[in-house]
């Protein structure tokens, strides 16, 4: 294997990885402050659809990346009016979002099967580009790219070193101390759940708009799920989300190393590998069960009911 | 004037009559949004809701069509229900399936000369078997490193998804079927016997009530079907009664994939006649939607088996009729679960009005009393 293939098998992971984290660093600041959103499929669906649907019908990339945002905004409100102002039991809530995106985007979508657009192009960075090797993996590449960058520093700072990381902590922890403290509890947790809404949205739109400029039923193939995994995996720690997503990324394009280094595999069979990773993922953290169980947020999954 | 607004009161105890309420508002509220829906698209809605749910079911050909559609839902959903009442959220019915009709249409395939029909028992069988390997690595995960169910039915449902692609793409192809990938076609005698020759419908709608009367007698009477209920209201009774809470799980995950593998093996020996790189239009997740809105209770199981399939039906006719796409199909049961679960809300909280006391705030959201 000679040194170009190794870079651009992983500029293709960098690639690959950025719906990932996307998904995963939205998700984190979900579960951050207690509420596990389970429909990320689904929203990551919607996001790809109407992201789609927009730069097709206005033409302007920025318009549909800004549309495909909102998709997920709207998709996360509607689960975030379920599981906290009607306190439905969230993971029910997470799995009808679910299917309920598959279903909406699947029906507005359908008259833009086979539609051709072009994606959101490559963009180098000056002076950074042309860096050897690290240049090309991660200075080439699109915009959505350099703001999953951007958005994964963001995350990073809010937990590190800001008030509402500690706001959002406090409330994931332990609700009704929270509360005592004089923190709105539902008001944090809808901004947690839109912000992973928006932030599964803009993964969405960077399926259809710059991964693979095409709408097809069902495209985002599990990536919402394996982000789960991937929180999980990351043990709450945004940059752990990182490196997770892009070995995860790695897992993906298999069949890319595979045919540089000569093998003969069945596609469809190595289109498992990070479904088997994800699994191979979860029995590994079952090796450590408590840490997992410690670093998790206290209040995860348990709707928050104000006394009055 | 009146300053009034609504609130949520939690019910001294959950209401029965909502719970059963609960799935007809959730129908009606889905009919007037798809009424509303069918609007917006410039159609007439009652005449597109009719073409949509009544039309597909004016002839005896068309309810034997539900029926071909009821079965692999109601064998799914049979399998579903035993593992949603112990609390295990087996989402793999879809991948079990696909794994049954996979392992199924290999055993078919062994026959291709067969002549009589016996050779269906070991196909049935290879169908179940594969169905039950399946759900048996969700049962190994789940018992042996405490992975969480829901992703891995999930990633095993891709799994499966893949694993048929290869198939028909491979090892199953019909060597004489000009490259497409497709297995080739099944045999007479490896197809399941058809009610009456003149509908489609075969006698898997039989397995499909057969295994909900014997899930639903296992679990309403028998010393298993007590644990796995005790399992899944409260787990800590169960542990603390001495239940083998991994043992209990094996025997739920094993009977949904057994189930399972048998709906997807029914289905490529039945309508379908062979293998093709696509055999299920979501059956495994419908069914998951069809126990919810079957309020886990047999009757209920079967009238939400046909309302599921006969939007796989809707789907098709509106497609034919009024050229809309059939993937309204998967935006009505969306639609349905969404508000069956906002219905449900009801069953352990009411809505109140109460008037606002001036001077004093009062939160406009859903704010609970907590008394209870």
């Amino acid at each position: 294997m000679d040194i170009d293939l190794i870079t651009n098998i992983l500029y293709a992971t960098v690639r690959t990885g950025t719906p990932l984290i996307l998904v995963a660093l939205g998700e984190m600041v979900c579960e951050k402050s207690g509420v596990l959103n389970l429909g990320q499929e689904g929203m990551l669906l919607m996001g790809a659809v109407v992201g789609f649907m927009a730069a097709v019908t206005t033409g302007s990339l920025f318009v549909a990346v800004l549309l495909a945002i909102v998709a997920g905004i709207l998709m996360s409100l509607l689960f975030g009016f379920l599981s906290i102002t009607l306190v439905s039991n969230q993971v029910a809530t997470g799995l009808a979002l679910t299917i309920f995106g598959a279903g909406l985007s699947a029906f507005l979508g359908s008259s833009y099967v086979g539609v051709g657009i072009t994606g959101i192009e490559p963009m180098s960075i000056p002076f950074l580009s042309e860096i050897p090797i690290i240049g090309k993996i991660f200075f080439q590449q699109d915009p959505l790219v350099y703001l999953s960058f951007i958005l994964f520093g963001v995350v990073f700072w809010i937990f590190k070193s800001s008030r509402i990381g500690l706001q959002i902590r406090a409330v994931g922890e332990n609700p009704e101390a929270a509360n005592a403290m004089g923190i709105n509890v539902h008001k944090v947790r809808y901004m947690a759940v839109i912000f992973g809404g928006a932030m599964t949205g803009l993964a969405g739109g960077y399926l259809s708009l710059a991964y693979t400029p095409l709408w097809a039923e069902g495209m985002s193939a599990g990536r919402g799920w394996i982000a789960l995994a991937l929180v999980v995996f990351a043990s709450w720690k945004a940059e752990r989300i990182m490196l997770g997503a892009y070995l995860f990324g790695a897992a993906s394009i298999m069949h890319l190393v595979m045919q540089g280094l000569g093998f003969e595999v069945a596609p469809n069979l190595l289109a498992m590998l990070p479904y088997v990773a994800t699994i191979a993922v979860l029995v590994l953290l079952s090796s450590n069960h408590m840490k997992t169980k410690l670093s998790a947020p206290m209040s995860l999954g348990t709707p928050y009911r104000p006394q009055v | 004037m009146f300053n009034t607004s609504l609130k949520l009161e939690k019910r001294p105890s959950d209401s029965q009559t909502m719970s059963y309420l609960s799935p007809l508002l959730a129908i009606i509220l889905t009919l007037i949004c798809g009424g509303i829906l069918f609007a917006l698209l410039g159609h007439d809605p009652l005449e597109a809701l009719y073409t949509f749910f009544i039309s597909p079911l004016t002839d005896a050909y068309g309810w034997a069509e539900l029926g071909i559609k009821v079965a692999p839902l109601l064998l799914c959903a049979t399998g579903l229900m035993m593992c949603f009442k112990a609390k295990i959220w087996n989402i793999g019915a879809e991948g079990q399936f696909i794994m049954g009709g996979l392992g199924g249409s290999w055993a078919a395939l062994q026959f291709l000369d067969a002549t009589s029909s016996w050779v269906l028992i070991p196909i049935m069988l290879t169908g179940m078997a594969s169905g039950l390997v399946w759900a048996a690595i969700t049962a190994y995960l789940k018992t042996h490193f405490k992975a969480n169910e829901i992703l891995t039915t999930i990633m095993l449902n891709y799994i499966a998804v893949n694993a048929l692609l290869w198939a028909v793409h491979g090892p199953l192809k019909d060597p004489q079927g000009f490259n497409f990938p497709e297995s080739a076609l099944f045999v007479d005698a490896t197809l399941l016997p058809l009610i009456s020759d003149d509908y489609r419908l075969n006698i898997s709608i039989f397995f499909g009530l057969f295994a909900l009367v014997a899930v639903w007698t296992l679990m309403s009477r028998t010393w298993v079907g007590y644990q796995i209920q005790v399992l899944g209201e409260d787990a800590k009774a169960a542990r603390y009664a001495g239940f083998k809470e991994n043992q209990l799980t094996w025997f739920a995950l094993l009977t949904c994939g057994a189930l399972a593998g048998l709906a997807g093996v029914s289905e490529v020996t039945g309508p379908i006649g062979q293998l093709i790189p696509s055999i299920s239009p979501g059956y495994g997740y419908a069914a998951i939607i069809v126990v919810f809105l079957g309020r886990m209770n047999p009757i209920g199981l079967v009238f939400a088996s046909m309302l599921l399939a006969l939007t796989y039906m809707g789907g098709e006719m509106v497609q034919m009729e009024m050229a809309l796409p059939k993937s309204l199909t998967g935006l009505f049961q969306g639609m349905l679960l969404f508000f069956l679960l906002a219905c449900d809300l009801l069953i352990s909280y009411r809505v109140v009005l109460v008037k606002k006391v001036l001077d004093k705030k009062v939160s406009p959201s859903a704010t609970i009393d907590a008394a209870s």
